[in-house]
């Protein structure tokens, strides 16, 4: 692992994002929402205070269902949303403070795989164009180089090179997958944000692409920030891992850590549920309760309602996220009782 | 080509005609425009008059029945002649030739500007897009013959002003729909991909999202072809289209118009046909490419 | 079970192919089971393995240009697939029931909650609305909904998905049928979710002896369900036994490779970290399925024998109900991982 004095690839401070906020109403906007005729708009929380940061060739994975907002802070952490609050630091530099080629720069290092396979190519463009267009455009190759530049970062994702001049629709989901995973390497990132990138694959395929993921990280030294709901994958792939509900971070621990000595309840109920291929013919355990919309969340700690050891301050007072052992953090009112 | 890749192989244009090219309909009526672009190019070889020039036409030769040999020119008047001792049958392939142009040509700018429009629309977002949408809205609200009527009072007469009109007229439709079908690619990850790839916003509506939208712009192309073509041939049938010494086929119904009960039948009833067939040759392959790229009835 | 009991569902050699613009693709290729009542039957597959289209030609809900061409589908003892259409109808809902992935393939978005369930009451029995409005309340509560007043008036879309997917189930399970097809119904939906939808299928399946067949890729969840797995691969059963021998003693090499691309089941053999075992090459093409095994081009252990197409058979004298569909069986010996 890296130590703690190496300077952060990516770091959030203090991140949230809320959707659908307006700024205030006027005196006009004030009148006819206290008459009732006009609702204040649905805001959704999806991120609430985070902070993360991902080192040099670190893996970190975050983890959460559906709602936590995993998927908004990877592309904050990609830089494709802008925080509502709260910094985003690239190599360092806070990003709202370049401009021009430096915040290309600095686009450029962070790159996102997507989900599906399917959405995330251009269905209209060759794949010779899908991976070389950003490479040729910002310098990194010429025109008389682009073929063997393309031809180059296609077979380090594990493509023959032959079939770059198709068209995406002749591909199967593990070679999209691929061919997404090459047009980010074509920029020469330094890290790959995964939202979800082998969850629409098939459990053979995917094996395949977690291989590719950890090569890449062997031979190229790159980070990663691997977002999913797949605790298995998660556990084999990651060095580090942060567990995310409704919007916070509830608790984040080295890989190893979090599944021997889950601290926080959520995790705890999370880590019991998963089904496991060596239990057969179980009772299922179960949190009762659905999972609350990001638009109403519950007061205090998010988890209150469905959390089995749940007692009075959960609800009024919001759990910090603090140190319980080394680099094991952990949100719950709990840890301060014991 | 090579035949024996599988379909999936090709290119989807490849695609798009080959699925097109399975309705026999569809066929005749590509066929058919084939027919008319053909003889509207060749037109000063197959006629054997030109009758936009006057100094061809005799006057004593007026409304004479099909078939009745020239009395000067020593050709035969196949389909009869008009009031002004046009040969019918030149007047109708000409006539086709300013329908074509006059058409083809005004889907083709309001095409253009009409998506260049709607995708700024739909990339600009916000008030951008409020204040172009209430413009189309506008436009699409009030009649058209109505609309096409006061804007040829003021800039008077002529194919040009035509054509200026239908521009004027048809890019909003466009422009609705490359909007609606640019909000929905705006949104997808490969958008987002481009994006985070630095590729700068023109490029990214060029180059990525354009060519997405492209099927129901083709869609009401070729539909609006027809519109403006029928368009035209309104407005010169109310006399406020083409000059009356280069009449369309609008102009020629309306001329013959007068004869019609005086069983004079052929000066309006030949250019009617002639507009019929192509309009619904136009409507047919229109109907065959809106069903070939609804994304829904593909396999 | 005594021997005579009619099985619920016994799959006889069944065929379904579709035919399209490139070729005739053999989806189902003569697939055969038998399933008892009060079992839970996991058929597993990954995209193609024709595991879903099996489902739909049990319920006779094959779309052209697919068309079930040859065998038998015996339930309770008569054959589904010489029945008239009426006589078919008049089954599916009451006596056999499918439940989809996507929820809104079964619920109307335009009727609420009650209306359909109404009408599926109404559809198989002459009932007075009230009487079908109190099966429908009761139903829902079987499946944990609290609320179920309130449930019922809703429109599918003020529901979330899990809540969606449980109407679907208590819909399927109104007339308390003899056989329910479940197609990936919890693919879709968090961990915590399906933890609750799997712990009360397993209730409701003990309770009335409901035969189910539940299609899944996901190894993991069915470990925890079903009685017998049965491992599809290009239309095929190439592996079917109870959940332990095929989990425990795994016979094909498909089986092997899918459980061990797992990254939970690496756990146990591998550090984390290291390459999983993946399954070289990929799915097959149905138009091009080679003469003999389909697995052949991927398998390790292919020989000159795999030309021709092998059968089912029993490898251990001592578990006559585990059959393999291979020439060269046994464990996974020493094969170097991929």
């Amino acid at each position: 692992m890296s130590s703690s004095t190496t300077l952060p690839l990516v770091d959030l401070q203090g991140v949230s994002k809320r959707f659908g906020a307006q700024p205030p109403p006027g005196v006009v906007g004030r009148t006819l929402r206290r008459l009732g005729w006009s609702k204040p708009p649905m805001v959704t929380h999806a991120v609430d205070g985070v902070d993360l940061a991902v080192r040099p060739g670190e893996v970190v994975g975050l983890v959460g269902e559906s709602g936590c907002g995993k998927s908004t802070l990877g592309r904050i952490a990609a830089g494709l949303l802008t925080p509502t609050e709260g910094h985003v630091q690239v190599d360092g530099q806070p990003l709202h403070d370049l401009d021009g080629d430096a915040r290309l720069a600095a686009r450029l290092r962070v790159q996102m795989v997507f989900q599906d396979p399917f959405a995330s190519l251009n269905p209209r463009l060759r794949v010779s164009r899908i991976v070389g267009e950003a490479a040729r455009l910002h310098g990194l190759t010429d025109a008389a180089g682009e073929d063997d530049y393309v031809s180059a970062q296609l077979q380090r994702a594990g493509l023959d090179p032959a079939l770059r001049h198709r068209y995406p629709h002749q591909f199967s989901g593990g070679q999209r997958q691929r061919i997404g995973i090459a047009r980010a390497l074509a920029v020469q990132p330094k890290m790959l944000v995964c939202d979800e990138a082998v969850a629409a694959l098939d459990v053979s395929i995917q094996a395949q692409i977690l291989n590719l993921f950890m090569d890449l990280r062997d031979e190229l030294g790159l980070a990663y920030l691997f977002i999913s709901h797949d605790l298995g994958v998660i556990r084999h792939l990651c060095d580090r891992v942060a567990v995310m509900y409704l919007g916070r971070v509830v608790e984040s621990a080295p890989v190893d850590e979090l599944f021997a000595r889950p601290n926080h309840p959520y995790t705890r109920a999370l880590l019991a549920e998963i089904p496991r291929i060596d239990q057969r013919r179980t009772a299922f355990n179960t949190i009762r309760g659905e999972i609350p919309s990001p638009i109403t969340p519950p007061s205090g700690c998010h988890f209150h309602p469905r959390c089995p050891q749940a007692f009075e301050r959960c609800s009024k007072e919001v759990p910090t996220l603090r140190g319980i052992a080394i680099h094991h953090a952990s949100a719950c009112h709990l840890n301060d009782a014991a | 080509m090579n035949w024996r890749r599988g379909f999936n192989e090709h290119s989807i244009w490849w695609r798009v005609a080959a699925d097109f090219l399975r309705s026999r309909v569809a066929i005749a009526g590509l066929a058919v425009l084939a027919l008319v672009a053909l003889a509207a190019l060749a037109a000063p070889w197959i006629t054997p008059q030109n009758p936009y020039d006057l100094m061809q036409l005799d006057v004593l030769d007026a409304r004479l029945k099909p078939g009745t040999p020239s009395s000067a020119a020593g050709f035969t008047y196949w389909l009869g002649t008009d009031g002004q001792g046009r040969d019918l049958y030149s007047a109708i392939v000409y006539g086709l030739r300013i329908s074509l142009l006059v058409g083809i040509g005004s889907a083709a700018i309001a095409a253009v500007l009409g998506t260049g429009i709607g995708l700024l629309a739909a990339y600009a977002g916000g008030k951008v897009d409020a204040a172009l949408m209430r413009l189309v809205d506008l436009l699409l609200s009030f009649p058209t013959i109505l609309m096409a009527l006061m804007i040829l009072a003021y800039v008077g007469k002529g194919v040009g002003n035509v054509v200026l009109t239908l521009v004027l007229l048809e890019w909003a439709y466009y422009a609705r729909t490359a909007r609606g079908q640019a909000l929905v690619e705006t949104r997808r990850d490969y958008v987002e991909a481009a994006r985070g790839q630095g590729i700068p916003p023109w490029r990214i509506l060029s180059g990525h999202i354009l060519p997405n939208c492209l099927p129901p712009l083709l869609v009401i192309g070729a539909l609006q072809i027809a519109r403006a073509i029928t368009l035209e041939a309104t407005l010169s049938f109310l006399g406020l289209g083409v000059p009356i010494t280069e009449p369309s086929l609008g102009l020629l119904i309306s001329n013959g118009y007068q004869y019609l009960l005086s069983n004079e039948y052929w000066i309006s009833f030949f250019p009617g046909v002639a507009l019929l067939a192509t309009i619904v040759a136009i409507n047919l392959v229109g109907d065959q490419l809106r069903d070939v790229l609804n994304p829904r009835l593909q396999r | 079970m005594s021997d005579a009991e009619v099985p619920t569902l016994e799959l006889r050699d069944l065929q379904t192919r579709f035919h399209t613009r490139d070729g005739v693709l053999p989806v189902v290729d003569g697939v055969s089971f038998t399933l008892a009542r009060g079992k839970v039957l996991g058929l597993v597959g990954e995209s193609g393995s024709g595991k879903s289209v099996t489902g739909f030609s049990i319920m006779g809900l094959v779309d052209p240009p697919g068309r079930v061409e040859g065998g038998q589908v015996l339930f309770q003892g008569r054959d589904l697939l010489q029945m008239s259409n009426a006589e078919r109808r008049a089954l599916r809902g009451d006596r056999i029931a499918m439940i989809f992935q996507d929820p809104m393939a079964t619920l109307n978005p335009v009727l609420r909650v009650d209306t359909q369930m109404i009408e599926t009451v109404q559809a198989h029995r002459s009932v007075s609305t009230t009487a079908a409005r109190k099966q429908a309340a009761d139903t829902l509560a079987l499946m944990g909904l609290s609320n179920a007043g309130e449930r019922l008036r809703a429109y599918p879309h003020q529901l979330s998905g899990g809540m969606r997917q449980r109407v679907a189930i208590a819909i399927a399970l109104l007339h308390g049928p003899d056989l329910i097809i479940a197609d990936e119904p919890t693919t879709a939906l968090d961990v915590t979710i399906q933890a609750q939808i799997l712990s009360e299928m397993q209730k409701l399946v003990a309770a009335r002896g409901t035969s189910l067949i539940w299609i899944s890729h996901d190894l993991s969840v069915v470990a925890g369900l079903a009685d017998e797995i049965a491992v599809m691969y290009a239309g095929r059963i190439v592996e079917h036994g109870t959940v332990d021998q095929v989990l425990d003693d795994p016979q094909h090499p498909y089986t092997q490779g899918l459980i061990g691309s797992l990254p939970s089941a690496n756990l146990r053999t591998q550090r984390r970290g290291e390459r999983l075992r993946q399954i070289p090459g990929m799915a097959p093409n149905l138009l091009q399925m080679p003469e003999g095994c389909a697995f052949a081009p991927r398998c390790a252990r292919a020989s000159a024998a795999c030309a021709t197409r092998p059968e089912m058979t029993s490898p251990r004298a001592d578990a006559p109900g585990h059959r393999v569909r291979c020439f060269h069986l046994g464990p996974v010996a020493a094969e170097a991982s991929a």
